[in-house]
């Protein structure tokens, strides 16, 4: 069976109450699904042996910019023994802005995960050490948002003084 | 390096630094030591700041800080265009540029759904394999002399010097050159660019040879990276390292392999891996992979096919300056995609090669206009970079500064 | 500094103290690299053997401010390093000089975002700027010869006595 095939149909006879929205582009496979199933569908694509997703590429957010649904979390993993790359999609909405961590499936999401954190806004429930990544600490804003300006806010980042 | 007090130190910071014990703050900092290898070091690849709790000299925790060259890669990719942005994918691996060019334009090519020429296609694997070796002699040469022999730096200089030179006859710059564009490359190789390939490669491998044979059977090089920073596979795997850190520790995975792309199908050569995981395996496995990148530039130079490097295909592909100037056509397209942008489909994709460090991709989200809705850049050095409070602890001071040349970060990649 | 402060109006031997002094500096010129991001790389060719740096006299790169002559500012500088960069240039002993290398350190550079400086001369006294992408080695011993002819012309009685003013300890975490 075709790679794309088995993980869509592994999925929905393990989970059969959750809803899963696939998508095709490009000969990319995109997986859609609710924010509170992520840790247990995650687990299950990394322990089941004809699959076996062990590398995390990457956790990133979308900011969509609408009132409802503003931000979609993004994973990307990687299958070694099939060769395949998975897109998981969970969306986050603003007035709730957090959703559950993956580090303890992948410990590669950490520092992942404080970069959407410091970009975007998204608190991730559980992560063991969630700081800003780039910015100072000190810094108030999420610059990656699509309300906050290229340039930035004047006096939001210190400078030293010329003497 | 600063000795810290309590105050002086973040409070958040403070808390990991501390995390895996149950010794608080008051005894920590009476019997151990918070040292900051700051961002200013000379050894530490770039602006990296590293904060370790030492006892005596062993390092029982670290805390990596990473922000001090955040240029705002991403916010800035939503707003210009495709085109706009090729230079700035120079300045992320900022020691092996062509790759970072290479990387963008085959992902913005995925997305618009076109395929450059073939001749481009060889092109480009010619310049990708050169920046691999550009950047794998600068971090032979740089973890040579963090430990102390200074020689071989100037020597692996020396072959770079060469690479650069190529480079400049092939695209007029010869460092951050923004030679690739949508849909083939910026001109012709020149036949003195191809002819100068073929002497460098000829003279590489004895000039490879010299310089390993300083190193290879060097007592003291030897000892000092022998078992320094060792992770077996599966951890590197779960802690997200790719590239010849990985290969380092027996898996092997290498994108060209296991996701072709280019032509990488049709050339013949080894995917290399080490199975001790330490910072001598990861040094052979980059000594090594130069010579696997020779092996792929004499077999692109014997075999590259003859024809056009830009695609014909007008409303993506910007057309070539002679004809602008004289036909409407042309000028047209030219205003269009200048102005306006190659406006792709509306879709999202996500597109990886193997660059010098591990995997470098690009992941697009794009609603059908001419610059991308979101832009996420997925820096190798930056997942290498996370597994090194887990390399460096329970080794002393200047083993960390080993291993750091052994991950070889780059900055620019991992601050975005 | 001492002796050469108290010559302070033009005469036979203050103008030949400044020629020698000015000389000797000029020909010693121990650059301090603070390399941040691509134009180190070029500053680290201006090393090699095939642009030596070291045969206008830059014999060595010091890491440590405490033994540099010229601070050159290699690689953009976002608003999290200014404050490490001025740290260490207040660390330096005078005389100084600042060669802000490349277009980042100039006016921000390509880079019209949130987290870098629009020009280091907002916050360090800056003697040179060089333009580039990065700027060629050659480019850098340019500003390199045009820095030793700036030594030259200088007097001793601009360099007076100052006292260092006492630095906060306080890190910017």
């Amino acid at each position: 069976m075709d790679i794309k095939d088995l993980v869509v149909v592994k999925l929905k006879e393990k989970f059969p109450k959750y809803n899963f929205e696939t998508s095709e582009f490009r000969n990319e496979l995109t997986v859609k699904l609710d924010k509170k199933n992520i840790v247990k569908v995650c687990k299950f694509l990394k322990e089941n042996e004809e699959l076996d997703f062990r590398l995390c590429e990457d956790v990133t957010a979308i900011d969509w910019a609408k009132r409802t649904d503003r931000f979609t979390v993004v994973y990307h993993i990687f299958s070694l023994k099939n060769n395949f790359r998975l897109r998981l999609k969970a969306d986050v909405d603003e007035s709730d802005c957090s959703i559950e961590t993956v580090t303890s499936v992948w410990k590669s999401a950490n520092w992942a995960e404080r970069e959407a954190y410091d970009m975007y806004g998204i608190k991730f429930k559980g992560h063991p050490d969630l700081r800003r990544m780039y910015m100072p600490e000190e810094f108030e804003y999420h610059p990656l948002r699509k309300d906050f300006p290229l340039m930035g806010i004047p006096g939001s980042l210190p400078l030293p003084k010329k003497n | 390096m600063e000795k810290l007090t309590k105050e002086d130190v973040n409070p958040k910071i403070l808390e990991t630094l501390l995390a895996d014990t149950d010794i608080t703050v008051e005894d920590a900092l009476e019997n151990e030591m918070i040292l900051n290898m700051g961002p200013q070091h000379p050894a530490t690849h770039g602006v990296l700041r590293v904060l370790l709790r030492l006892d005596g000299e062993t390092v029982v925790s670290s805390v990596p800080e990473l922000g001090y060259l955040h240029r705002g890669y991403e916010k800035m990719a939503e707003n210009m265009s495709y085109y706009e942005f090729i230079p700035h994918t120079d300045r992320l691996d900022y020691l092996s540029p062509m790759m970072n060019n290479v990387a963008w334009v085959l992902a913005v090519e995925k997305l618009a759904g076109i395929e450059a020429p073939p001749r481009a296609q060889y092109i480009r694997m010619l310049i990708a394999e050169f920046a691999r070796m550009a950047s794998h002699l600068v971090a032979i040469g740089a973890l040579a002399m963090d430990v102390g022999a200074l020689t071989v730096f100037l020597w692996t200089l020396r072959e770079r010097e060469k690479i650069l030179d190529i480079w400049d006859i092939l695209c007029g710059a010869r460092f951050t050159n923004s030679y690739t564009r949508i849909g083939g490359v910026a001109n012709d190789a020149q036949p003195e660019a191809l002819a100068k390939a073929r002497w460098f490669i000829d003279q590489f491998e004895e000039n490879m040879d010299e310089c390993e044979r300083l190193l290879n059977s060097n007592r003291i090089f030897v000892e000092r990276l022998d078992g320094i920073g060792a992770i077996s596979g599966d951890e590197a795997i779960d802690l997200g390292m790719t590239g010849p850190s990985l290969r380092g520790s027996g898996i092997e995975f290498d994108l060209r392999r296991n996701s072709p792309y280019l032509c990488y199908n049709d050339m013949d050569f080894k995917v290399i891996t080490y199975k001790e995981g330490d910072a001598l395996a990861r040094y052979f496995v980059r000594a090594d992979e130069t010579r696997e990148s020779v092996k792929i530039i004499r077999q692109v130079l014997d075999n590259m096919p003859k024809g056009d490097v830009l695609l014909n295909q007008p409303k993506k592909v910007l057309p070539k300056k002679t004809e602008i100037y004289s036909r409407m056509e042309e000028l047209i397209h030219d205003f269009m995609i200048v102005n306006f942008g190659i406006n792709p489909p509306v879709g999202e994709i996500y597109h990886a090669i193997e660059g010098s460090k591990g995997e470098l991709g690009f992941y697009f989200v794009s609603k059908g206009e001419g610059k991308p809705w979101k832009c996420k850049i997925r820096s190798p050095s930056f997942c290498n970079l996370q597994s090194l409070p887990k390399l460096i602890k329970g080794y002393m001071i200047s083993d960390v500064v080993a291993i750091i040349g052994s991950i070889d970060p780059i900055m620019g990649e991992a601050d975005k | 500094m001492g002796l050469e402060a108290k010559l302070k109006n033009d005469g036979f031997l203050a103008t030949t103290v400044d020629a020698l002094v000015g000389w000797s500096r000029k020909n010693s010129v121990w650059p301090m690299p603070m390399g941040i991001s691509c134009c180190a790389i070029e500053m680290m060719a201006s090393g090699d053997p095939k642009y030596d740096i070291a045969r206008f006299g830059s014999e060595v790169m010091r890491f440590t401010p405490r033994q540099c002559d010229l601070m050159i500012v290699a690689g953009t500088v976002t608003y999290k390093m200014s404050h490490v960069v001025k740290k260490i240039y207040d660390q330096m002993p005078d005389p100084k000089w600042v060669i802000a290398m490349g277009a980042c350190t100039s006016s921000g550079g390509m880079y019209r975002s949130y987290s870098v400086v629009q020009g280091i001369d907002q916050f360090l006294p800056v003697d040179i700027y060089l333009a580039g992408c990065p700027p060629r080695p050659e480019n850098l011993l340019n500003a390199l010869i045009q820095i030793q002819d700036k030594i030259k012309r200088s007097k001793a009685r601009e360099f007076q006595d100052i006292p260092l003013p006492e630095l906060p300890v306080l890190q910017n975490n």
